[in-house]
């Protein structure tokens, strides 16, 4: 029989679960992991992974469109949809079986199966039963459970997939066939991120967004530059949009949009739905504990404790944001603070945010609004990539680096970027957030020329004594 | 080249100061020698100066900022013509002012001196630790005059970060509020309120220190006058009317040599206490109380056993009227070894001092006051002056306070000692 009893059992086993299994048995708990699907979670399955390998297949594509613009020529150049999409899903099985290595190389057992707590013995240990298939259920038991059970697409009532018109972020990482025409519903992250892929890719991509701006959570000069620059690659965008009610039709669907007063029906092959996600917080033993939901998440207090002694929720299920990194430093946190290590909570506003649309963006902080509203007085620095000659060296001159200081204590308060490879550059204000150094310390800071980063410095200059180059 | 100015420590002990005035505005030329700052110290308001040619660029820390750590940049200076920057590179730094003349001099007194005690003693004793502090966290502690010495780190290594520095902003130590010290009400009825300036805080730190750590002990004797002002009057009458010879001894001035004459026969009293160690003193500095408007100050007249009764005059003359016109440097008020508070002038008939930490002890000398005193059988008259010797007994004992005053009543009663 193998062993049932734990120090730590964690449900869900992507980038919160998995990570906080590895930390416990770095730190010699006994644990064990419960996953329902695949290891790795929606991120590496049908989330950040797979989607990344499908961008760089729709960037290759703007490139060897853009050949002439190099001095290239090519004829006759095509691709095949359906190998671009196996590549992606041999990446996210590549990453799975990698994060399985990981677990067994530490020795963390996986049960495989659904999870979810059930009661106390009554030496207080906790009970967490695991089924798969109808079988009987085992039971595991542990005295810490942590719930990394993640969240999943919301469904808006209408916009129900059904795996033929109407598509979710899983349908849309696995078509069948290219759509020639798409509308895709909500322009967060995930919506962006597969308008800009299918746009990059040929087809005919409209992005509705209900907000005022597209990618509302980014700063507001971030969204007018990435709407300009979509405008720009030949995709329409409609913001502040009422979304009527949609029809199918024989090759696709009709959805009535109405934008300051007019209405105009849009026709697309497909439609994704990106409007938002919601916690899963179903079925995994909640009910009748003094666990708290709200709005679909499990309320917890900012080390991750729910209402619960003993239980904790990290990742997508606990809240927004809802990002990998975040689920995995919650997950480290968590971990820690229950091998009686002092752990401080996890500062939002140090956590950094990338979309992978062409132009990327990558933002950290505070936007200038954000921070003018929690009352600081700020010093913003602008620097443009058109002054900046690698930029322009990569044919990548279009984006912007914005920084946003306290003009107090010149406490880097945000840095908002929008532009070639700044997905890969945003790190570095993390590293000045993180590591509290104020503008003189980066302005003293030597980057290296020719690269895209020196723009980061300028962008600081700019904010104080004036950019060098603009 | 913008050139940062940096808060200079103006004495080996400062760690932070108040910026009491600038001098110049943002935009001024500014010559080399041009006084810039008044720097307003626990112990001294001292000027600081420019030591380049240029444009007075940015004030980074306004007038009236308390608590400013030394080496904490608080203005730029760039050159004709040049940009201004918030704050210059830091590779550009380089003190562009060196601390010179004291300015007005605000600190402690007769008893509240604040003196360095001769090189070798405790400052070596004491390095300064390092504080581990985030950029951020140095820069907001500058800006809410908060000292990081104080604040307890919680990020990485016990790093003080901002949190750290927030807390301590917005948890204050619990210091009562001015006059309702342990809840007591204040009296009630009409009032002003005096905000306290930096030498009455000092003097009531430090004077509240010594009442409430250095165990107080006090001896009086009976001194007569009458040897020395005779003495007095012969010296004085051989003195030039003018020019740089002129001289007049006043009795204080002679009551200094005496005292310092004294502590060279009982040099257990020339002392400081410490935790390790008793330091015994090689010089007789004498730290002399003088009044100021708004508190006191002690200037040094140092190895003052070793110098004339005409050189202590001169040097006594000049530290008071530099003194009163706030013009006294650091080391001529830091580094007494022994107090001397005469209160002679204002008619005073006796009264007790309270120890000037790190020394030992201090003289109060109240007024001389012609009195009947019984000599052999007879009664006869004499100008007798009481004075009171407050002394710490952790360095010095009963008896040897009471040789200490032996000494000195002989020296004065018998002043020849004075000018050999």
């Amino acid at each position: 029989m193998s062993q049932t009893d734990f120090d730590v059992i964690i449900i869900g086993g992507g980038p919160g679960g998995y990570v906080a299994a590895l930390r416990a048995a770095q730190l010699k708990l006994s644990v064990a992991v419960v996953e329902a699907r695949h290891l790795g979670g929606i991120c590496l399955n049908w989330g950040c992974i797979p989607t990344k390998a499908l961008l760089r297949a729709s960037e290759i594509n703007h490139l060897l469109h853009d050949l002439p613009a190099y001095g290239f020529k090519a004829d006759g150049v095509s691709f095949d949809f359906k190998k671009i999409v196996a590549r992606s899903r041999a990446v996210s099985k590549q990453l799975s079986a990698g994060v399985a290595h990981l677990l067994k190389k530490n020795k963390v057992p996986v049960f495989d199966g659904h999870g979810q707590l059930d009661g106390t013995l009554a030496n207080g240990r906790r009970k967490v039963l695991v089924s798969k298939d109808g079988a009987a259920p085992t039971t595991l038991t542990a005295q810490h459970v942590i719930l990394a059970t993640g969240a999943r697409a919301r469904v808006l009532p209408g916009l129900e997939p059904d795996g033929q018109f109407i598509w979710s972020y899983k349908e849309a990482l696995v078509p069948e066939t290219m759509p020639k025409s798409l509308v895709v519903i909500g322009s967060g992250a995930i919506g962006t991120e597969f308008a800009s892929f299918y746009r990059n890719m040929g087809a005919d991509v409209t992005l509705v967004e209900v907000a005022e701006r597209i990618l509302p959570v980014e700063d507001v000069e971030i969204s007018q530059l990435a709407r300009k620059a979509f405008e720009k690659q030949g995709m329409r965008v409609l913001t502040g949009a009422k979304i009527g009610t949609l029809q199918k039709t024989a090759t696709g669907v009709s959805i009535p949009v109405t934008v300051n007063g007019k209405t105009d029906t849009l026709l697309a092959e497909r439609v994704i739905s990106a409007v938002g996600i919601v916690g899963n917080v179903e079925k995994i033993g909640l009910e009748g504990t003094k666990i708290q939901i709200d709005r679909t998440h499990v309320v917890t207090d900012a080390l991750c404790r729910t209402g619960e002694p003993g239980v904790y929720a990290i990742g997508d299920l606990a809240g927004a944001p809802w990002l990998a990194h975040k689920a995995s430093h919650e997950a480290v946190m968590c971990v820690e603070a229950i091998a009686g290590r002092k752990v401080h909570p996890i500062d939002p506003t140090k956590i950094p945010g990338c979309t992978y649309c062409r132009p990327q963006i990558a933002s950290v902080g505070y936007t200038e609004a954000k921070a003018l509203e929690a009352g600081y007085k700020v010093r913003v620095g602008r620097f443009p990539l058109l002054a900046n000659g690698k930029a322009l060296a990569m044919g990548e001159p279009d984006g912007l680096i914005k920084t946003v200081f306290d003009a107090q204590t010149g406490e880097l308060l945000g840095a908002h970027m929008i532009g070639a490879e700044v997905t890969e550059m945003i790190q570095g204000y993390v590293i000045a957030r993180t590591g509290e150094l104020t503008e003189a310390e980066l302005v003293e800071t030597i980057f290296p020329h020719p690269t895209i980063s020196e723009s980061m410095h300028e962008a600081v200059l700019a904010a104080y004594d004036g950019a060098l180059h603009f | 080249m913008a050139i940062e100015i940096l808060m200079p420590a103006l004495s080996p002990t400062m760690t932070e100061g108040k910026i009491a005035r600038w001098l110049k505005k943002e935009g001024d030329t500014v010559s080399n020698g041009d006084v810039l700052a008044e720097i307003e110290t626990d112990k001294a308001t001292m000027e600081i100066e420019a030591i380049e040619d240029g444009i007075f660029g940015r004030i980074l820390v306004p007038e009236g900022t308390e608590g400013v750590a030394v080496n904490t940049p608080i203005a730029i200076m760039v050159e004709e013509g040049e940009a201004i920057p918030a704050s210059a590179a830091p590779s550009s730094t380089s003190a562009a002012t060196a601390p010179t003349q004291a300015g007005a001099v605000t600190p402690p007194s007769v008893t509240t001196n604040a003196p360095v005690p001769p090189a070798a003693v405790s400052q070596a004793v004491h390095p300064v630790n390092r504080i581990v502090a985030s950029p951020l966290a140095r820069r907001i502690a500058a800006v809410k005059n908060v000292d990081l010495s104080t604040v307890k780190g919680t990020g990485p290594n016990g790093r003080i970060v901002k949190r750290d520095v927030e807390s301590a902003t917005t948890q204050p130590a619990a210091t009562p509020k001015p006059g309702t010290q342990a809840g007591t009400p204040l009296p009630t009825g009409a009032s002003r309120t005096v905000p306290h300036s930096t030498m009455r805080k000092v003097i009531a730190r430090r004077l509240s220190e010594s009442k409430a750590t250095i165990p107080h002990f006090y001896v009086s004797m009976d001194v007569e006058l009458d040897a020395l002002m005779a003495l007095r009057s012969q010296l004085n009458a051989l003195s030039h009317d003018e020019g740089q010879d002129a001289f007049k001894l006043s009795v204080n001035d002679m009551l200094i040599k005496a005292a310092a004459l004294a502590l060279k026969q009982v040099p257990e009293v020339n002392a400081s206490f410490t935790e390790d160690a008793m330091i015994l003193h090689e010089d007789a500095n004498i730290s002399v109380a003088v009044s100021l408007d708004d508190g006191l100050i002690t200037p040094i007249v140092r190895a003052a056993d070793r110098k004339s009764l005409k050189q202590i005059s001169q040097e006594a003359k000049s530290l008071v009227s530099r003194a009163r016109a706030g013009k006294l440097k650091p080391e001529e008020f830091q580094g007494g070894t022994f107090s001397i508070s005469n209160m002679g002038m204002f008619g005073v008939k006796e009264f007790a001092a309270i120890v000037n930490p790190p020394q030992a002890a201090i003289l109060a000398i109240a007024a001389g006051k012609r009195q009947p005193v019984v000599s052999g059988d007879e009664i006869k008259i004499a100008t007798v002056m009481t004075v009171t010797l407050s002394v710490d007994h952790r360095a010095v004992d009963g008896a040897m306070a009471a040789r200490w005053l032996s000494a000195f009543r002989n020296i004065v009663q018998a002043p020849l000692a004075l000018v050999l």
